[in-house]
């Protein structure tokens, strides 16, 4: 027997585990098994539901087929083009919202009561789902594209002044002492020392969050929020579902479209 | 540096006079696009409904308050049910976006030109079409109920799981794989010894930072049939019963938070 053999047979190399507790790893483990086995338990699926549906879910496929940009043509580009007005509009106001909360939400910046109260502000405008939202802002704004506009900016505001506040939180403090010896005031020196260092992100979160407005305005329709959600809702209840398609087709063509463009965007940007 | 002439005196400036200039005519066609959306908003809105929108606030405030602490015995099914949608849903689009991922990333798909489309066409539908549309479709094929909402779930997770992690593939140590290239290992070998110790970290983390955004997405799910605590939600409003939605947004609101701290918390032991 060779003396390689040997090691072999004696000690194998094992790869090292993710978790290195074996206590915490077979805790985890048992207990996402008894969570699965929960799970599955309970979820009822019922099968025959399931089985007759596929037939029909094929039918329904099929229906979808060819996509039918033309009948409904003009109701379709009503709607890309709302949706288009909202994405443009809440990106806009919920930025120019979000600067001043970000700023107050940074704790390096801001006094203490002020950074709790906007941090609260992040929080729940975060907390929401953004369908949820647009349900009450229809509610109160009456429907159409302006409780939508309404409903994306205020989830603009909880997720561009949460990042911007963590951005500034990671800036560099030297530069912005520096700006601050020459006496600058309190603008001059957010100006000059704060503005310049969370700018470059600033553009890419903008442009990421106008991506995501347009997206999330497909959807706002749905509840009454105008759009092309609600042209898709409509196409829907009509039992139109070659339309449907078309505007699927649409939405992703665009969303494609937009992820393109703004990567480039972002790219020469920096 | 850039500077003027004053007086006699060289003085600093930020930019130079084109660059000024491009960035006000920025601003104008920025604003003046901004404004020409608003006022399209504008001819599509009642204003009279939106100048109403204090009153009813108040109004909609008094009717929801105290929330209806009684309904809580009927949420907690509903709670269950939603947790399980968006925990098997990840689960089910894990199982497939890993796959999708090594075949779209550069260094690990077999064949850049031929299979690396079709997986980045995958990623990019599932990620164009909201879980809400996605519930939308499959509640018609497999019927309303928490099957549906676990489908939706996880077909539109597989987008989002699949690209971040092929992006992590994408980013990993070489010369790691081409050492364990170089023992003679198989293709196979070399991607469980080589790659996936590399990607393991943000795997795990991309899971848990997903699971908790579709918790959020599980809870509107029951708009459209697809099970959960949405279905009470759209329950409730239709009945203008105002007590009971004030308590499931409590609800909500709990659940999310409590999903955020475990994510933050996992994310926090495997980085």
């Amino acid at each position: 027997m060779s003396l390689g053999e040997g090691i072999a047979a004696g000690r194998r190399w094992r790869k090292p585990p993710l978790i290195k507790n074996p206590r915490l790893r077979w805790g985890l483990a048992i207990f996402a098994a008894l969570y699965l086995a929960a799970a599955f338990g309970t979820i009822e699926v019922n099968w025959t539901r399931v089985w007759d549906g596929l037939p029909r879910g094929e039918q329904f496929l099929l229906a979808f087929l060819p996509p039918d940009f033309a009948t409904r043509w003009d109701d379709i580009l009503d709607g890309i083009l709302e949706s288009l007005w909202m994405t443009v509009t809440a990106t806009v106001v919920g930025i120019a919202i979000s600067v001043p909360i970000g700023l107050g939400a940074a704790k390096n910046i801001a006094p203490a009561p002020v950074y709790y109260v906007c941090r609260a502000i992040v929080a729940g405008s975060r907390s929401f789902q953004e369908i949820i939202l647009a349900i009450f802002f229809v509610k109160l704004f009456g429907f159409g594209p302006f409780a939508g506009f309404i409903t994306l900016s205020v989830a603009t505001v909880g997720f561009f002044a949460k990042l911007l506040a963590e951005d500034i939180e990671a800036m560099d403090w030297r530069q912005a002492e520096a700006v601050r010896s020459t006496g600058a005031g309190w603008f001059q020196w957010l100006e000059y020392s704060v503005r310049p260092q969370v700018m470059p992100r600033f553009i890419g979160l903008s442009l990421y969050r106008l991506d995501i407005n347009f997206r999330e305005s497909a959807v706002v329709g749905i509840v009454g929020g105008g759009g092309i959600g609600a042209t898709l809702n409509t196409a829907f209840d009509r039992y139109e579902f070659d339309s449907a398609a078309a505007i699927l087709v649409v939405i992703i063509v665009l969303v494609m479209g937009a992820e393109y463009a703004s990567g480039h965007i972002r790219r020469w940007m920096q | 540096m850039v500077t003027k002439r004053e007086d006699g005196k060289q003085l600093w400036r930020r930019r130079a006079t084109r660059t000024q200039l491009a960035i006000w005519f920025a601003w104008l066609v920025g604003t003046a696009i901004f404004v020409y959306c608003f006022q399209l908003i504008s001819e599509k809105t009642i204003w009279f409904f939106v100048l109403d929108a204090g009153t009813q606030a108040v109004d909609l405030g008094s009717r929801m308050l105290p929330p209806n602490w009684g309904y809580m015995e009927v949420l907690w099914r509903p709670i269950w049910d939603t947790i399980n949608i968006a925990t098997l849903g990840t689960l089910m689009a894990l199982v497939i976006a890993v796959p999708v991922a090594f075949l779209a990333a550069h260094n690990t798909t077999p064949s850049v030109t031929f299979v690396r489309p079709i997986a980045l066409l995958i990623i990019v539908s599932s990620r164009s079409i909201n879980s809400l549309i996605w519930a939308l479709l499959l509640v018609a094929i497999v019927g309303p109920g928490v099957f549906a909402g676990v489908l939706a779930i996880g077909f539109r997770s597989i987008g989002f799981c699949a690209k971040l992690l092929y992006e992590a593939i994408e980013e990993i140590d070489p010369k790691q794989v081409e050492a364990v290239e170089a023992t003679g290992a198989a293709r196979t070998q070399v991607l469980s010894y080589g790659v996936v110790p590399q990607v393991l970290p943000a795997f795990a983390g991309i899971s848990v930072f997903r699971w908790d955004i579709n918790i959020r997405e599980s809870t509107i799910l029951g708009l459209v049939g697809a099970g959960g605590i949405g279905i009470q939600l759209s329950a409730a409003i239709a009945e203008l019963a105002w007590s009971k939605v004030a308590l499931i947004l409590l609800v909500i609101i709990a659940t999310v938070v409590v999903s955020e701290w475990v994510s933050a918390k996992v994310r926090h032991s495997f980085i």
